[in-house]
């Protein structure tokens, strides 16, 4: 997020986009529920009428992968009425011209046209973010689980930077991060384009420091995806050490998945539990579980907040970073001899200019936003206040493209997934603790009351969907949530693997799965 | 960054004899709290809008005719109050007698919430025993069968917390007062479960709950077990929020989970994973010894020696038969940022490579 969490019910406007806060992230969305009650007016972008919706002060059904056409239409509106912040645009922003005359062919009929909106509710959405003297904007996944998930994005942020609502309080572009420490992985440096902080991996005086660092020649190159990695199994890798991960549940194309895990020469796989993937693995390894072990986690806020351990671990079970540091001393890889949490974290603060001001005793009070640059600086709550982090903000020129696979005659339904309030990700979690099955004992689809008749389903019946990939067996729920011709489920419970369906396609710059969008057949089981 | 600075409007009174300043808006409670005099009260939680029910806050005001409740008085310049007299007091030990008498007498564990332990404190500090207006109990049980919340509303003293917690913070409006006098009770709309409510299980309405009149079902299963409790700050293990908690813990096992009142992110509010979904820790299913495949097939349990050599040795060879790059760390947005830290490490100082990623593009 640019913005802290307790900026949220600072704006007077919120756009929301793509989030469902109120099931994934509640406690974000009570702030969001403050803000309303204060008076700041909600719109909320959403193919479902999520409880957001309902709060909303202007709800937009945009039809599933639409999202680019309704943002691009409202950059329209936004120039064609004059309500770009020119300053903000001169003094801060590159290819501010381009992108205005860029503009300037996609009206809010055209973006009706393909989101299935009314083009009144976009100029509306338009006029209150642009005139607005603060407005935020908060995704989720809704906006980067597309093809077009980097284009999605970059026109969020095309919007912050011509009206200038970003830098200040109670503005930004704020993602919401899925995972408790997903924002700490990436911080960590465990990303194929970054040492840890961020440093380019391409970057020489970033491969020179890291040589001295770590012993040995660095890679000048990038690494692959993960997704990659799973398309190169068998081929280019034959070895993975998978962390945590229940990747066959939650990755999309599962069968593709178990293939590729299966023909690894070596898989070992770091868990608290024998996870699906686990199964698959040559050794399995006994992690430590969260309040059984000290560590450090970074929040979506860029928050860095303490772990503490309250019990003793399960059976033999030993925190993740000993168990990797002992198959890395047993490669004769030196540089592993930490002896506690607090000297691996302690390490990467030395190597990461955004904690470089941080240590293990400092994080105590978790006060501290990074980037923290230096001992004795506040940390950074707010993102790009006086220049962005590469100088000037640049302009993207972005075009609509259609979901890799669109409805037609075999596959007429749209199937979105998500998550439900009562399940976390594959449920090896949540669904072993006592009492979440009382609320929340199977997975559903939840399909419009007026489609039930029309395909011949019953509520509580069973239907089979079906896409290009496979078929999956699933409860139908009648729910006034799902608009006309659009399906959802959770893809939480194993029973109902409805990651069999998923994967028609991937963003091409982050390789992340259109997990948001896939055409089915919804026929009676 | 251009920040306004809006000058604080301070201004003076007297508090029990002290001259304190305040700044405009603030309640006389609110002024006496911070000057660290303490003032009781039971419907009082800082998070929530003033409301005056319990009464127990009352103070005198000099020129006032009656005294007023604290939390619902702003403060005016000039003003004289006093907090302890012999009036109030024994106003409030009646309060507190009248309260006491209409609820069983009955410990109440802890464990059943945040503030479960409220009253009895109240009453043990002000020394009152139930005897005086022995009579009728209010409320009855709610034989709501989830198995996250107790409603018991025979120790409910109708302050409303639960409620406006519920409106206020959460915004849910999932529950509300039924009936009035000894009939009284906390329901969701027509008595209906809370399971077919708006309600979230968040546990909003457990924590705030000065009585134990709400309790965290899931925590009392350990009310049995002796010992203390054992709090451990920390964060919630699911989303990206960081909401802090802390870990209720018995001797080795983890027993409950409450909100960190004073957590940057949540400031006192969770959701239904955070409070609830904790005890996963401690399922049968935890993997309790290293595991490795043979000639079977199948996964058996080792000593770890034996399956860190194993883990290593698969590495060694498929580096050597395939070179560096064959080797891909897959790290977890679940784990602490050590795990993530030491596998990038592992794979870039270990194969000079960036195979490398995280959990986040699925």
């Amino acid at each position: 997020m640019s913005n802290p969490l307790a900026d949220m019910d600072k704006p007077d406007v919120i756009f929301c986009i793509g989030t469902n806060m109120t099931e994934c992230h509640p406690v974000a969305a009570t702030r969001i529920k403050q803000a309303i009650k204060r008076g700041a007016k909600l719109i909320v972008a959403d193919p479902r009428k999520i409880s957001l919706a309902n709060m909303a002060n202007l709800y937009l059904p945009l039809r599933v992968g639409s999202d680019v056409a309704l943002l691009l239409g409202m950059a329209h509106v936004i120039a064609r009425d004059g309500l770009v912040n020119r300053s903000f645009i001169n003094d801060r922003t590159d290819k501010g011209e381009a992108f205005l005359e860029h503009v300037q062919q996609f009206t809010p009929q055209w973006a009706a046209k393909i989101s299935g909106l009314n083009p009144c509710d976009i100029e509306q959405a338009a006029h209150w973010y642009a005139q607005a003297e603060r407005s935020a904007i908060y995704y989720t996944l809704g906006i980067t689980e597309h093809i077009c998930g980097v284009d999605n994005v970059q026109s969020l942020c095309n919007l912050a930077l011509m009206t200038g609502h970003i830098g200040r309080e109670g503005t930004g572009i704020n993602p919401m991060r899925g995972q408790n420490n997903i924002q700490g992985a990436g911080d960590a440096g465990a990303v194929p384009a970054n040492y840890p902080g961020f440093q380019p991996v391409t970057d020489p005086l970033s491969q020179e420091k890291f040589k001295q660092l770590y012993g040995r020649e660095m890679d000048p190159e990038k690494g692959i995806t993960k997704v990659s990695a799973l398309n190169e199994c068998g081929k280019s890798i034959h070895a993975m050490l998978i962390d945590g991960e229940n990747t066959v549940v939650s990755d999309p194309d599962r069968s593709h998945c178990l293939r590729s895990l299966e023909s690894l020469e070596h898989l070992v796989v770091i868990d608290i539990f024998l996870t699906e993937t686990a199964e698959l693995a040559d050794v399995v390894l006994p992690a430590t579980a969260w309040g059984e072990t000290d560590g450090v986690c970074v929040n979506t806020e860029r928050r860095v907040q303490r772990l503490r351990q309250a019990v003793p671990p399960h059976g033999e079970a030993k925190p993740d970073w000993w168990i990797i540091s002992q198959i890395a001393q047993r490669l004769a890889v030196p540089g592993f001899e930490f002896e506690s949490a607090k000297d691996v974290f302690n390490e990467l603060c030395s190597l990461s200019p955004i904690y470089a001001g941080l240590d293990w005793d400092r994080i105590e009070k978790a006060e501290y936003q990074w980037p923290v640059p230096e001992k004795d600086h506040p940390g950074t709550p707010i993102l790009h206040v006086d220049e962005f982090k590469n100088g000037r903000g640049l302009f993207s020129l972005i075009h609509y493209r259609d979901p890799a696979e669109v409805v037609d005659e075999n596959y007429p339904v749209w199937l979105t997934t998500g998550r439900r309030l009562e399940a976390y990700h594959t449920r090896t979690q949540t669904g072993r603790a006592a009492g979440i099955d009382y609320l929340l004992p199977e997975e559903s689809l939840e399909v419009n009351p007026e489609n039930l008749a029309e395909w011949n389903l019953t509520d509580g019946g069973y239907a089979n969907l079906t896409s290009r990939r496979g078929t999956v067996k699933i409860r139908v729920k009648s729910s006034g949530r799902s608009p006309l011709g659009t399906v959802f489920c959770s893809f939480s419970f194993n029973d109902v693997p409805v990651n069999i369906l998923t994967g028609s396609g991937y963003d091409p710059v982050t390789e992340t799965a259109e997990l948001k969008v896939c055409p089915v057949r919804v026929e009676p089981a | 960054m251009i920040t306004e600075s809006k000058p604080v409007v301070t201004a003076t009174m007297t508090l029990d004899g002290r001259e304190v300043t305040y700044t405009e808006g603030e309640t006389i409670y609110e002024v006496a709290r911070r000057a660290n005099i303490e003032v009781p009260t039971l419907c009082y939680d800082p998070r929530l809008e003033p409301f005056g029910a319990c009464r127990l806050c009352i103070v005198e005001v000099e020129g006032g005719r009656n005294p007023v409740a604290s939390c619902t008085t702003p403060a005016v310049a000039g003003m004289v109050v006093h907090t302890q007299t012999e009036a109030v007091e024994k106003h409030r030990r009646t309060l507190l007698e009248l309260v006491a008498s209409e609820n069983p007498e009955e410990n109440i564990n802890p464990l059943r919430g945040y503030a479960s332990q409220e009253l009895n404190q109240l009453l043990e500090k002000h020394d009152v025993q139930p005897g005086r207006f022995q009579g009728k109990h209010s409320g009855t049980s709610n034989k709501d069968d989830n198995p996250f919340i107790l409603r018991d509303y025979n120790h409910c003293i109708s302050c409303y917390r639960c409620v406006r917690v519920c409106a206020e913070q959460e915004g849910d409006h999932a529950i509300t007062m039924m009936n009035r006098g000894f009939e009284k009770q906390i329901t969701a709309e027509f008595d209906i479960r809370l399971k077919e409510s708006a309600c979230t299980f968040c546990g909003q309405c457990v924590q705030t709950c000065p009585t134990g009149a709400l309790g965290d079902r899931k925590a009392m299963r350990a009310e049995a077990q002796k010992e203390d409790f054992k709090k451990t700050r920390s964060v919630c293990p699911y989303c990206g929020v960081g909401c802090q908690v802390d870990l209720l813990s018995k001797e080795d096992r983890l027993v409950g989970i409450q909100p960190a009142m004073d957590g940057p992110a949540n400031e006192g509010a969770l959701c239904i994973k955070g409070q609830f979904a904790f005890d996963f820790v401690q399922h049968e299913d935890r993997l309790s010894k290293p595991l490795v495949r043979g000639e079977d097939g199948k996964l058996h349990e080792v000593d770890w020696d034996t399956a860190l050599d194993r883990a290593a040795e698969g590495f060694k060879k498929v580096r050597q038969q395939h070179g560096n790059h064959a080797i891909y760390g897959v790290a977890s947005g679940r784990a602490p940022s050590e795990a993530s830290y030491t596998m990038q490490k592992f794979i870039r100082a270990g194969f000079g490579t960036n195979q490398i990623d995280n959990c986040s593009r699925a």
